[in-house]
């Protein structure tokens, strides 16, 4: 006997976890396949919608205004403006704490680099940070966290022509953290405002770290932290600092591991238990039976190949980085269900020269139908059933276009719901 | 003349690097120019073999004598840039069996210590090797780091009281009548340490002697003077793995041919090579058809490197010479010998010779015989002491195992810091500030990377080739933006942006000949989160139309007309952000 669904969605990041959310609260039966750690802990945890043009024009004030100029295989032209509104909308009801839904205006937000990114969506925890807020920022970073240099990064927001003044100081942080304590060790000790020893004295962390910005603090109105603001408790600290500061405080957005992107996942999880769908992590889909259309899939669990059956899937296994989409010396492949990924012969067409250039492997994945379902060479449906969300799907550049978490919020949404409604 | 002749020796690769050494060691007052970091031609685009002497023991003899003769001298004076590895010289069913007996021959005729293990014994050391593997030869084959070596080279030979200038371009030769007595020299960014964004200048600089120690570049510098220097640059590919596949030197025993090496690395093992004639060394192609031609062809050695993962591939160019009348019109049958041409018997133009051809293995015995030559020119009477005297870094190096849990560094990453360091561990790694890791993949810490901005200054590839940050497996995606950093302080933001670029871009060079499988995956990683987190791709900072108008934006501020959507919060809880 199979496992039964009516909906099954393969990946577990951001498209697959909408996709799922919006098939199960259309009240389809919904059950998630995560194998892998999701990419999510790889992102900023800023959710952008689009914030350049195919073209490099940009940073677009108004993302929705840009999309009908998209090239016809671009997948927010698959699902249509109203469509990207909606799944916008299922995302803001679900992670509440995000801001940016006010406005279809993009925000600019710092990030650890220092360069500012424009994003539709950002957490209540960055939003202090808002490059088009006119008051002047503090920044500090902590010595041994090599991944934010705070002088560093408000020069360059200088550099950048902001609209405030941005200053940097480098503080050690109180306590003996070791020289490579990770991010979650930071927001640990913050979480539990546990006690560091400063000079001989036991305090509470926060009130240590405080004090020492406070030396540092010459009347800036917001002071910004890496993200490594607490997990459990980062309202609470932001609170706590932002009181004994007397200023307002937000985290800097940093590569990985990202606590902000880490969040957003454990949120999008909980909204899943909440809507009442079922989740399995950790084991791969290995195999499939189905011709023309998927009668079932296979999860490879302890060495048992266990079937999962349903009648509709969903395909959010991510792209090249998320190992949805693979490749090797002669082409590249979809390896769950095979779907041809369309893809230059000579593998040295797959790149341009310059690193940052117009390369074509960012845009590898499959190609859909209206209806999001993957498409063969000759154009025809690779199933009846099938359809994918996310970075496997082809056509975009979403580290360019910063469009990425849009994307896998539009096309899971609409893959989440058409499967729904396939089996009402 | 003052109290010492003054020589210039143009190119800063391993031969420049060890005359420099040898003739300030000597008491002679040293200029030494290259053009790009050190390394920046031939020698930091090597495989990393130490030479045991084996590969020329058939073809070559004097050379292999001279590669074992070397060996033997490097193990004693750059311990710290020498992994003695080891090498089999590995004979397929397919190999000639007489070949086999001739290369053991040879190698007994050279002095080199050779020993025949069979199939079996060859793979119960090294286990990846191919199944059908009949013998081998084992023979003293090592990995060297080519970077570490010449960087001790300069080091050793500055405080002798030599002159360094790297990115520093001779543009002319200064001849008088039928002698060479100068050099005209463009700084790209000023003398000393290389600095972004910072004015150069011209020099003219005079020399009593002038040095032509440029490689595959040497008949460029000879067209200045107006002297035919007929070097024929000749390419080969290395391609580098994520890993070490193997712990021994693996070659080919065959007599020539292409994709016949596997050398490990540091953490990684490195495929070579091709050997294709090119006319300019600065320009030509990097062809899919090399990359794939070792991968296939070193894949019947060692099966599991068919499918294995690659981090990056870079190209070579052999500075070969052969005098005009020999002919040879395949550059493998090209010798590896080096040449001493002294401009004066040669074409008399006085104060000037040329060194070219050779290997990185003799590059000291070169160094060597071409100070003589320069001391004869003055009646210096001075004995080379290179062969002796280790080079800074390999002193002492038992100390090495006393500093393995010194230093408040995890143990893995305080060993490797301390090999990479050798003596110069203690100066360089005593801090009393945090010491945090700023590249995972190779274990550099900070003291290192200060280290090494302290000695090359804003240029982030000399940081590099000194440290190995960014050099492994995620070819610097993770630690591009925290080098930047730790220059900036000592830089201000616009010259650590331009170094950060420049990094950018040279990561991105050799990785676009990997892209497949794991590292196509690693590379849009890297593209992700260099262009969609950090928007290094559409900077505000590096704009070319007018500045953003940041006002347009989203301010945080909710219009009265909009739904209030910040009020409906109230969550707080273990949701919470």
């Amino acid at each position: 006997m199979a496992i039964e669904s009516e909906v099954l969605v393969v990946g577990g990041g951001l498209a697959g976890l909408t996709a799922t959310l919006a098939a199960a609260r259309a009240g389809a039966d919904a059950r998630l396949l995560s194998y892998k750690q999701s990419t999510l802990r790889n992102a900023s945890g800023l959710v952008d919608i689009l914030g350049y043009t195919p073209e490099g024009d940009g940073p677009l004030v108004d993302p929705y205004d840009a999309i009908a100029d998209l090239p016809d295989e671009h997948p927010y032209r698959t699902v249509g403006v109203p469509t990207v509104r909606e799944a916008m909308a299922l995302f803001d009801d679900a992670v509440p704490w995000y801001r940016g839904g006010h406005t279809d205006r993009n925000a600019l937000l710092p990030t650890h680099g220092g360069s500012v990114k424009p994003t539709a969506r950002y957490p209540e925890g960055a939003s202090a940070g808002l490059a088009s807020d006119d008051r002047d920022v503090l920044l500090v970073g902590f010595e041994s966290l090599v991944d934010f240099d705070a002088p560093q990064a408000a020069a360059h927001l200088r550099a950048a022509g902001v609209p405030f003044d941005a200053r940097g100081v480098t503080i050690r942080f109180p306590g003996d953290l070791r020289a490579d304590a990770t991010v979650t060790r930071y927001a640990k000790l913050l979480d539990t405002d546990g006690e560091v020893t400063v000079r001989g004295q036991a305090r509470p962390v926060r009130d240590a770290l405080a004090e020492r910005v406070n030396t540092q603090l010459h009347g800036e109105e917001r002071v910004g932290f890496p993200a490594v603001l607490g997990d459990d408790d980062a309202p609470g600290i932001r609170a706590a600092l932002g009181d004994r500061l007397g200023a307002e405080v937000f985290e800097v957005p940093m590569g990985p591991p990202s606590l902000p992107g880490l969040r957003l996942e454990d949120r999008l999880f909980a909204a899943l238990d909440a809507a009442g769908a079922s989740i399995e992590t950790g084991n791969p889909v290995v195999d499939y039976d189905g011709d023309g259309r998927v009668e079932r899939v296979y999860v490879e669990r302890n060495g048992a190949r266990i079937p999962n059956a349903a009648d509709q899937y969903v395909l959010a296994t991510g792209g090249l980085v998320g190992k949805g989409v693979e490749s090797d010396r002669e082409g590249v492949s979809e390896p769950v269900f095979g779907c041809h990924v369309p893809h230059p012969d000579d593998r040295y067409d797959w790149f341009e020269t310059d690193a940052f250039g117009d390369h074509p492997f960012a845009r590898f994945g499959v190609s859909t139908d209206d209806d999001l379902r993957p498409t063969r060479a000759d154009g025809g449906t690779e199933f009846d059933n099938l359809r994918a969300a996310g970075s496997v799907l082809g056509g975009y550049d979403f580290a360019a276009e910063k469009s990425g978490s849009g994307v896998s919020i539009a096309t899971g949404y609409a893959a989440g719901r058409a499967a729904a409604e396939e089996v009402r | 003349m003052a109290s010492a002749p003054h020589v210039v020796i143009i190119g800063g690769g391993s031969t420049g690097a060890g005359i420099a050494r040898d003739l300030s060691m000597r008491g002679l007052d040293v200029t030494l120019l290259e053009q790009g970091n050190l390394t920046h031609g031939t020698t930091g685009r090597m495989h990393g073999l130490l030479h045991s002497g084996g590969r020329y023991a058939v073809s070559d003899q004097k050379s292999a004598a001279e590669c074992i003769e070397e060996n033997r001298v490097l193990r004693r004076i750059a311990s710290h840039c020498v992994e003695m590895t080891g090498g089999l010289f590995v004979k397929r069913p397919e190999d000639s069996e007489e070949y086999f007996e001739e290369k053991l021959r040879g190698c007994e005729a050279c002095g080199i210590p050779a020993e025949v293990v069979s199939g079996s014994e060859a793979r119960a050391m090294e286990p990846h090797l191919a199944e059908d593997i009949d013998k081998a030869i084992s023979v003293p084959d090592g990995a060297v780091d080519p970077f570490r070596l010449v960087v001790a080279n300069a080091a050793s030979a500055s405080e002798h009281g030599a002159r360094i200038e790297t990115h520093s371009t001779v543009t002319d030769l200064l001849v008088d009548g039928d002698e060479v007595v100068g050099v005209e020299v463009d700084h790209a960014s000023g003398a000393g340490r290389h600095v972004h964004g910072v004015e150069g200048g011209t020099e003219e600089i005079r020399a009593d002697y002038v040095v032509n120690a440029t490689g595959a570049w040497a008949g460029r510098i000879g067209e200045m003077a107006g002297v035919d220097v007929e070097v024929r640059p000749s390419k080969g590919v290395m391609t580098i793995m994520n890993t070490r596949q193997v712990d021994t030197v693996i070659n080919r025993c065959r007599p020539k041919g292409d994709a016949d090496i596997v050398v490990p690395h540091e953490t990684t093992a490195i495929l070579g090579t091709t050997d294709e004639e090119v006319e300019d060394p600065e320009d030509y192609p990097e062809e899919e058809w090399e990359v794939d031609l070792v991968i296939d062809t070193l894949s019947e050695l060692v099966p599991m490197l068919a499918d294995a993962r690659t981090i990056r591939s870079f190209w070579g160019v052999r500075p070969l010479y052969e005098p005009p009348d020999v002919g040879s019109t395949d550059p493998t049958d090209i010798t590896r010998d080096y040449f001493l041409l002294d401009h004066e018997e040669r074409d008399d133009l006085r104060g000037m010779t040329s060194i070219v051809g050779g290997k990185f293995t003799t590059y000291r015995m070169m160094g060597e015989e071409i100070s003589d030559h320069v001391c004869d020119q003055f009646g210096v009477d001075a004995d080379c002491r290179t062969a002796e005297v280790p080079l800074p870094g390999s002193e002492d190096f038992s100390v090495l195992r006393d500093y393995m849990d010194e230093f408040g560094l995890r143990s893995p990453v305080g060993r490797r810091s301390v090999e990479r360091l050798g003596s110069r561990a203690d100066e360089v790694l005593k801090t009393t500030d945090p010491n945090p890791v700023v590249c995972t993949c190779e274990g550099v810490t900070r003291a290192e990377v200060q280290d090494a901005i302290e000695g090359s200054g804003s240029n982030l590839n000399a940081v590099r080739i000194r440290t190995r940050a960014s050099m492994g497996n995620c070819q610097g995606g993770f630690c591009c933006h925290r080098l930047a950093s730790e220059l900036h302080g000592e830089y201000d933001e616009a010259t650590t942006r331009a170094a950060w670029n420049e990094l950018l871009e040279e990561r991105w060079k050799g990785q676009r000949h990997a892209l497949w499988g794991e590292q196509l995956s690693q590379a849009m990683l890297n593209y992700a989160l260099h262009a969609t987190t950090q928007n290094r791709d559409h900077d505000p900072a590096e704009r070319d139309g007018p500045p953003v108008d940041f006002g347009a934006f989203d301010d945080g501020a909710t219009p009265t007309d909009d739904p209030p959507t910040r009020d409906a919060v109230a969550d707080g809880g273990r949701d919470g952000d």
